[in-house]
Order: C-alpha cells, then structure tokens, then sequence
C-alpha cells in the first residue's frame, strides 16, 4: 500500500527528472563553463555573467523583454473586451466564438509567416492602408523603434484569442442571482462590470495573467520567423539571444548561452513562486 | 447574464449588433484572409500590384499541388505526424498513472511532488536546451523523431499531470475507498473504476496536446539537425527560403501546416476548450 503510490509514480517521475528537472541544475551548472558543445569546458566562474554586465545586446534584449511583459498584458483586458462583445445569444454566435478563437490554434510560425506578410510595406496591408492614405509605408519589421512593436502586436492576436475564451467560461459562470440584485440597486454598465462581473471572474484573470506572463517570457517563435533578432539586435529578446548565442552561425558558446537561459529563469521562477504559493494556499483550504 | 442579453435591447440596437458581429470578424480575421486569397491566386497578381482585388485567375488547386510538387511539405506533414501522435500517447499515458498516484493517495510527497510536476511545465526552454541536446547527442537520440518525441513527451507529462490530477481530485472518492476495502487490487482500480471516469479528461488532453506538439517549433530546430526530419513547422520556414518572392506558394505551404490543429479544433471543440479552461470558472 505505501508502496503503490511510487510504482504509479515512477515512470513519470524518471521522465521528467532526466528531460526537465535535471536539466535546469546543469544549465545552472555549465554557465560557469566556457563551453563550445565538443570540446573540454573551461571553469570560469563567474565571467560569463561578468560579461553579460557589459553585453549591449543583453541589455537590449532584457529590455525587450519588460516591453513584452507590459505590452502582452494588454491580452487580458482586450481578451475580455471581446468576450463581453460575444456573450450573446443570437443566432450563429457560436460559431462566431469559435471563429474569434481561431488565431490560438494556429502555430506561431504561421502567425509570424501571416504577419510578415500582412506588414510588408509593398504590398502588405499595412502597405496599402498607408498607401491609401496618402502616406509612405514605414516597413515595421525593417525599423529598429518599431520593430518590437510590430512582433509583439502579432503574438497579441493569439493571446487575446485565449484571454477571451478564459473569460468567456468565466462569464458563463457568473452567477445570475448576483447580477440582478445588482440591477435592483441600479448598478448598470461600467459600475456593474467593475463592482459585480469582474470580482466574480477573478479566476479567469489569474489565468490569463500566468498564461499571458509565461507567453511573453517564451516569446521565441515570432522572433525567429519575422526578424531574427534584427535589425542589429533590436528586436531580440532573452529566448532568442540564448539560442542565438549557443546554437547559430553566431557561434556555439554553450557556457555564455546557458547564463542568458539561466537569468531568464530566475525571472521566471518569480512569477512560478507566485503561482506555486496560490495553489498552496487552495490545497489548505 | 452579463452584458444584459441584447434581445431586450431595442431593436435598432439588436439590428446593429446583427449588422457589427460579421464586420468585426472580419476586421479581426483580416491578417488570415489576405494570406489566404493570395494562396489561392497566380504570383503575377501580387507583383502586379493585385493582393486584395478578384484573383485574375483562381488557382487554388495548382497552388497547393506546386507545393506538394515542389517541396517535401508531405516530408514534413508526415513527420509532425509522426511526431505527434506517440508524444500524446505516452504523456497522456503517463499522466494517468502519476495523476491517479497524486490525488487518490495521501502520502508525504504527494503535494510537494505535485507541485514540481506543476513548477517545470513553467520554465523556460531555453534553460533546458544545452543540456537535453547534449544528452540527446550522447545516447543517439540526436536528430531523430525518437528523440523529439521523448523530450516532448517527458515536458508535457508536467502540465498533464497538473491537468490529470486536478480531474481526479474531483472524483468520488468514496468509489475508489470502497473497491480498497472489498480487496480489489490497485491496479483493477485503476482500470476498471478511475480510467472509465476519466475519459473526458483524457480527450481534452489529447487534443491539447496535439496542438501544442504540432505547433512546435523551438524544439524541432534544436533537436533535428537535417532536412528530412523537420516537422511541418519547421519545414513551412525552410520553404520559406526556397520559395523566394513565391509569395502565393508561401502562403498556402502555410495555411497546410495550420489546418491540421484546426481541424482538431473543430472537431473536438468542447473537450478543447474545456481543457484550455480548466480552473478559470471554478470559485
């Protein structure tokens, strides 16, 4: 009997130490190496965080960072924007639901491939709205204040999509005898939402806001799609300048790549406390 | 009902939101429908200038057949296949068993185990990358699907245990208490009494799955080195490079590699959704 709990345990336990849990001690571990992939390691110590202190594309991209932490957030409010629009009854509407969900579905790589194109300033929407207009085109992608923009508006499109779907779940559960009780003390439209809906869909936001936070810090596959990192860096964030410092024709500096991935960690492990620490506190209760 | 539903609007109000609904879709699925008239049109209309008007020729079927002729996209569908399908077998598979050992167990090491399970389906990849790729190299699962699916299957078996026990949790326990008490064996408990209850669970998994392993594409780049591996993801950005200014190619070589997932989507709405979901409606 106390054995049995281990023997459920076990292969899931094997795997997930040996691909994820083991892994993150010796990434830890190895950037404090100078490393190329093949050769010996070097011990270093503490030179490649050294050298990331003086690294501009480092700071740049930590920059970028904090700019997708705050922008993505903007899911959270759009997302429910959308769903309050869509909580109707009418005819077709859940199609109409599922339709505005479609961007989740489709892969990053085809967002990233749809917005290259849709921000081509020749012959992409952008292009001709602006065109239309009168004006020139700016190319997006090809601007280093914009271009950070640009790639965080397409990764915005998917993640409103699942901001939406969260709340509208979370409105279908809106107790409809708090609703009315609300309407007898006359509270109506903004008032209502701010001091009867929104409480109650406060599950719903925690969601999304550790979905959307963890989406913002895994940005990898817009980047590598639509701009590589470019130009000169200005759009790379920590995900992508890891891979680009450990495994591109920039070089394999396995050591250096590893103490990029592990700052990035370290941010994220804030917001996995955070998480951890509310799910605690819902097992006591 | 929150908004207050719009039949007890009036009727000039119910007519404009008749009338909004489908301009608003359209506004918001405008970026995908570009890119699918330009699949479906000749390359000469876009160099022409040509990208939103009536397609001077509709070409839908010689479109996606080039693609099919004129790359390995079949390679690849094949091999996001390949890869898929095992890594939602085993994760689901493995999930069954720690969630069942995590929520009908009461054991010191359950709630922290949990919690570790829940902790390293949140981390980075990239503090992953060096290390799995090295192991990868070292046993001989570098660049091949096996590999791929090991590593995929062995990261996702965090949220689908989060996911699993969460479901079990809810389960009635008395059921299982009882069956203990009559001497059924574990494993008979498991089998006959748990999987059948967690069926739902099992079918929002799968398709979760399905999509977030069909979307990859960090992995595959990390951990398949050649050409013939990539999955579809991967392969739609080499084509990407071959089909240089083929942008109605390009196109419609993406609009393949996403149709799979939506189909599922379609298919499989309501266990979707109710496994994207899960917690954002309970109090």
């Amino acid at each position: 009997m106390a054995l049995s709990p281990w023997l459920f345990l076990l292969p899931g336990i094997l795997f997930f130490a040996v691909y994820v849990i083991a892994p993150i001690f010796q990434s830890i571990w190895i950037s404090f190496y100078e490393w190329d992939g093949l050769g010996e390691k070097y011990w270093i110590g503490l030179d490649n965080y050294r050298e990331l202190l003086d690294d501009d594309r480092f700071y740049t991209s930590l920059k970028n960072n904090v700019i997708w932490l705050i922008l993505y957030m903007l899911a959270v409010p759009l997302g429910l924007a959308i769903a309050l629009f869509l909580n109707q009854t009418v005819t077709g509407i859940r199609l109409y639901k599922s339709l505005f969900f479609f961007p989740f579905v489709i892969s990053q790589v085809v967002v990233g491939l749809i917005f290259t194109w849709f921000y081509n300033p020749s012959f992409g929407i952008v292009g001709k709205l602006w065109t239309f207009f009168g004006a020139t085109p700016p190319a997006i992608l090809a601007d280093e204040t914009l271009v950070t923009y640009g790639i965080i508006a397409a990764g915005l499109w998917p993640q409103i999509a699942y901001c939406m779907i969260l709340y509208l779940t979370g409105l279908n559960n809106v107790s409809p005898d708090q609703i009315e009780a609300g309407r007898l003390d006359n509270a109506r439209g903004w008032k209502m939402l701010w001091y009867i809906i929104i409480p109650q869909l406060k599950p719903a936001t925690f969601i999304a806001i550790v979905v959307t936070v963890i989406g913002a810090l895994r940005s990898f596959d817009l980047i590598a799609i639509m701009t590589q990192g470019g130009p000169y860096g200005s759009s790379n964030v920590l995900a992508y300048y890891m891979y680009e410092t450990a495994l591109s024709e920039y070089g394999y500096r396995m050591g250096y790549g590893s103490a990029i991935a592990t700052v990035l960690f370290l941010i994220m492990v804030v917001y996995i406390s955070y998480f951890l620490w509310r799910m605690y506190q819902d097992e006591k209760s | 009902m929150f908004p207050r539903p719009i039949e007890h609007a009036s009727p000039a109000v119910r007519t404009g939101y008749q009338i909004f609904l489908p301009i608003a879709l359209l506004i918001w699925l405008l970026p995908l429908l570009a890119i699918f008239m330009t699949s479906i049109r000749p390359g000469g209309d876009i160099n022409a200038g040509n990208v939103f008007g009536w397609p001077s020729n509709w070409q839908m079927i010689e479109n996606y057949a080039a693609v099919f002729q004129q790359s390995k996209a079949m390679t690849y569908l094949w091999n996001s296949v390949k890869i898929t399908l095992p890594t939602m077998i085993i994760a689901v598979g493995l999930s069954c068993l720690t969630g069942y050992a995590l929520s009908a167990y009461r054991f010191r090491w359950a709630v922290p185990l949990f919690f570790v399970f829940v902790a390293g389906n949140f981390v980075p990849f990239q503090i992953l990358m060096v290390p799995v790729r090295e192991f990868s190299v070292k046993t001989g699962l570098y660049d091949t699907i096996t590999g791929l699916v090991l590593f995929h299957a062995a990261f996702q078996t965090g949220f689908c245990t989060l996911f699993m026990r969460n479901f079990m949790k809810a389960l009635p326990f008395e059921l299982i208490e009882s069956a203990r008490i009559e001497g059924v064996s574990e494993l008979k408990i498991f089998w006959h009494i748990v999987l059948p209850l967690v069926r739902p669970a099992i079918a929002a998994l799968s398709v979760l799955i399905f999509t977030f392993i069909w979307n990859d594409y960090f992995w595959a780049v990390v951990l398949i080195n050649g050409d013939d591996l990539l999955p579809v993801t991967a392969g739609v950005r080499s084509l990407n490079g071959q089909f240089v200014n083929q942008w109605h190619l390009v196109s419609a070589a993406s609009l393949l590699a996403a149709m799979p997932p939506v189909l599922m989507f379609f298919a499989m709405q309501k266990h979707f959704i109710a496994g994207l979901t899960l917690g954002a409606s309970k109090g």
